[in-house]
């Protein structure tokens, strides 16, 4: 899932300074699960600038909705009134949900309450991980289901470089070296083969250096069509 | 379709390194660290203090991802000076066209030997903010270069429209870094892409070092590859403790830390606020010394280990200690091998 953290409070209020009335849309799908932008942290992000801003005597009017996801259409239908009525949006969606409320409402202005930061996973409570750069050529299938492109710091393909030390990554001793985790991987289902072939080049027009990406699915276009 | 013929007598290259190694000798190649400014004759004058005594000396890209005059910038001085420069090149700061043209320029500037490296990661470096470019990894890049000089083709595939760039490819191997297994393999990777030679990593424990080429041997790397093990002068026993507790892949064992320890010994029952300027200078001369006599001794347990075809001298910022250790190694003066004569 996507995971992001929510910015500061003196970024947050930075961002809506110019606007009177605020309104806080948190999204109930990924930030939620990642306690960044649900309706709890909606609630205490608009309580947070009605206290904050009274203190600085110049009291915001803050309100505060969530929707079940900011990146479709029909949930965002749901709060056309509320944001209409709003000088300006902070949403507590990933960067998806903001650019969706500035797409779908663009009489409206909206910023941003949430850095977004990368696709993972809880790997235990309280901590989140990166697992997947979205490269759009997964090579999971080469590596054990551990991907050398988002988590090795360089990205590496054909094995570990000189900084690998006791399972840990040259940039801190806090990040797993994502090769180690590779080999040890192979070498424990007798597969270790699989990392001595070379690894041409990779292709990264599939990527975001291909420029923006799009998928059209012809089939569930036509469907729609007919529908 | 023209081929291009390329006279180079029987070498893939023709480099001053690839004669010595070619003709059997014992190879020297040393290292040359950019300055951190537009200033030539910082490197005029490193150039002065190797000439004579190195096959070849490496010139680092952006070493620790500091900011420094760039590697064919300084090699081309370097040429100039009358010394060989093995180019290195990082993946960390361009991508494969980068790369590509920047090495038709080395090429065409007079440089003959590259060094492939992934390069360290700019966290530690003077632009920490900085986007890396990781591309390709030193594998691939090594693949690349092979393919240019061999197959006169570009990595996308098109041939090149005119002379190809002929390098002696070089590729860096860490013999002790993690998974320690793994690293004969790796090696075996960056030869079968193409290195006709090898620098590795710092050697302190010459035993480690052993066992490392006895899996080399098994693998039978060291007939595909020139192999130069990396030997540098400790300046302290400080120093040897740094490198062993936070330098990854470098093994640093007791006896050397002790060594050089004891050489420093008149000086050990002076308490830290009452050693002297003259005490001190007096105590660092005495442990460069031992450092540079460590590193000779090194030089000669690992010249006894089959497989090991040359050192590489890492003394960056203590050029000056190349020359005693050169000599005191037996390793002066320099093979000159001289070109074949042309049928
Ligand atoms: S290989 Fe690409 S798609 Fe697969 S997990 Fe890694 S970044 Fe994601
Ligand atoms: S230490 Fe491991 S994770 Fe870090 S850059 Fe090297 S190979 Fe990649």
């Amino acid at each position: 899932m996507i995971i992001a953290e929510r910015k500061p409070l003196d970024e947050i209020k930075t961002l809506v300074d110019d606007a009177q009335k605020v309104l806080v849309v948190g999204c109930g799908t990924c930030v939620t699960v990642c306690f960044a932008g649900g309706s709890r942290e909606a609630q205490i992000t608009a309580a947070s600038l009605r206290m904050s801003t009274k203190l600085d005597g110049n009291g915001k009017n803050v309100g505060d909705v969530t929707v079940q996801r900011q990146c479709e259409w029909e949930y965002l239908d749901e709060i056309k009134d509320q944001v209409e009525d709003a000088d300006m949006v902070l949403s507590l969606g990933c960067g998806i949900g903001v650019q969706a409320i500035a797409e779908h409402f663009p009489e409206s202005w909206v910023v941003p309450g949430l850095n977004t930061t990368f696709l993972g996973i809880p790997s235990e409570q309280g901590v989140w991980e990166e697992r997947c750069a979205a490269c759009g050529d997964c090579i999971l299938g080469l590596t054990g289901g551990i991907c050398p492109i988002a988590r090795c710091s360089k990205s590496l393909l054909n094995g570990p470089c000189g900084g690998s030390e006791a399972g840990h990554c040259e940039i801190d001793p806090d990040v797993p070296c994502a090769w180690q985790l590779i080999y040890d991987r192979l070498s424990s289902k007798d597969k270790l083969h699989v990392i001595l072939d070379l690894q041409p080049p990779k292709n990264w027009s599939t990527s975001r250096d291909g420029g923006p990406r799009k998928i059209v699915r012809e089939d569930l276009r036509l469907k729609a069509e007919e529908a | 379709m023209t081929t291009i013929e390329t006279n180079t007598n029987g070498y893939v290259v023709g480099s001053t390194l690839e004669r010595v190694l070619k003709a059997g000798h014992f190879a020297v190649t040393g290292e040359l660290g950019p300055p951190q400014s537009a200033d030539g004759d910082e490197i005029r004058e490193k150039a002065a203090l190797l000439k004579g005594l190195v096959d070849g000396v490496n010139i680092t890209d952006n070493q620790t991802a500091i900011v420094r005059m760039s590697s064919i910038g300084a090699g081309t001085i370097v040429v100039q000076e009358g010394l060989e420069p093995i180019i290195q090149m990082t993946c960390r700061d361009r991508n494969r066209l980068a790369i590509q043209s920047d090495l038709l320029g080395a090429y065409a500037l007079g440089m003959r030997n590259l060094l492939c490296l992934s390069g360290d990661h700019q966290k530690f470096g003077n632009h920490p903010t900085a986007k890396n470019v990781f591309d390709m990894d030193s594998v691939q890049l090594v693949k690349m270069v092979t393919d240019m000089r061999d197959e006169c083709i570009f990595q996308c595939g098109d041939a090149l429209k005119g002379q190809e760039p002929r390098f002696f490819i070089g590729a860096a191997s860490a013999p002790f870094a993690d998974p320690i297994d793994f690293r004969p393999y790796r090696l075996a990777k960056k030869i079968n892409a193409g290195a006709d030679f090898i620098q590795t990593q710092l050697v302190y424990d010459v035993e480690a070092f052993d066992r490392f080429m006895e899996k080399v041997r098994e693998l039978g790397l060291h007939e595909k590859t020139y192999i130069l093990a990396g030997v540098g002068p400790l300046k302290s026993p400080g120093m040897a403790r740094y490198m062993k507790n936070n330098v990854p892949g470098i093994l640093v064992p007791d006896e050397i830390i002790e060594r050089m320890t004891a050489a420093g010994k008149p000086w050990a029952d002076i308490k830290k606020d009452e050693l002297t300027r003259e005490d001190k200078r007096a105590r660092s001369k005495v442990w460069r010394d031992e450092g540079i006599q460590v590193c000779i001794d090194l030089i000669q347990q690992l010249r006894e280990i089959k497989g090991v075809a040359g050192v590489h001298i890492m003394a960056i910022e203590w050029e000056k200690a190349v020359k005693p250790i050169v000599e005191g190694a037996g390793l002066y003066p320099r093979p000159t091998v001289k070109e074949p004569v042309t049928q």
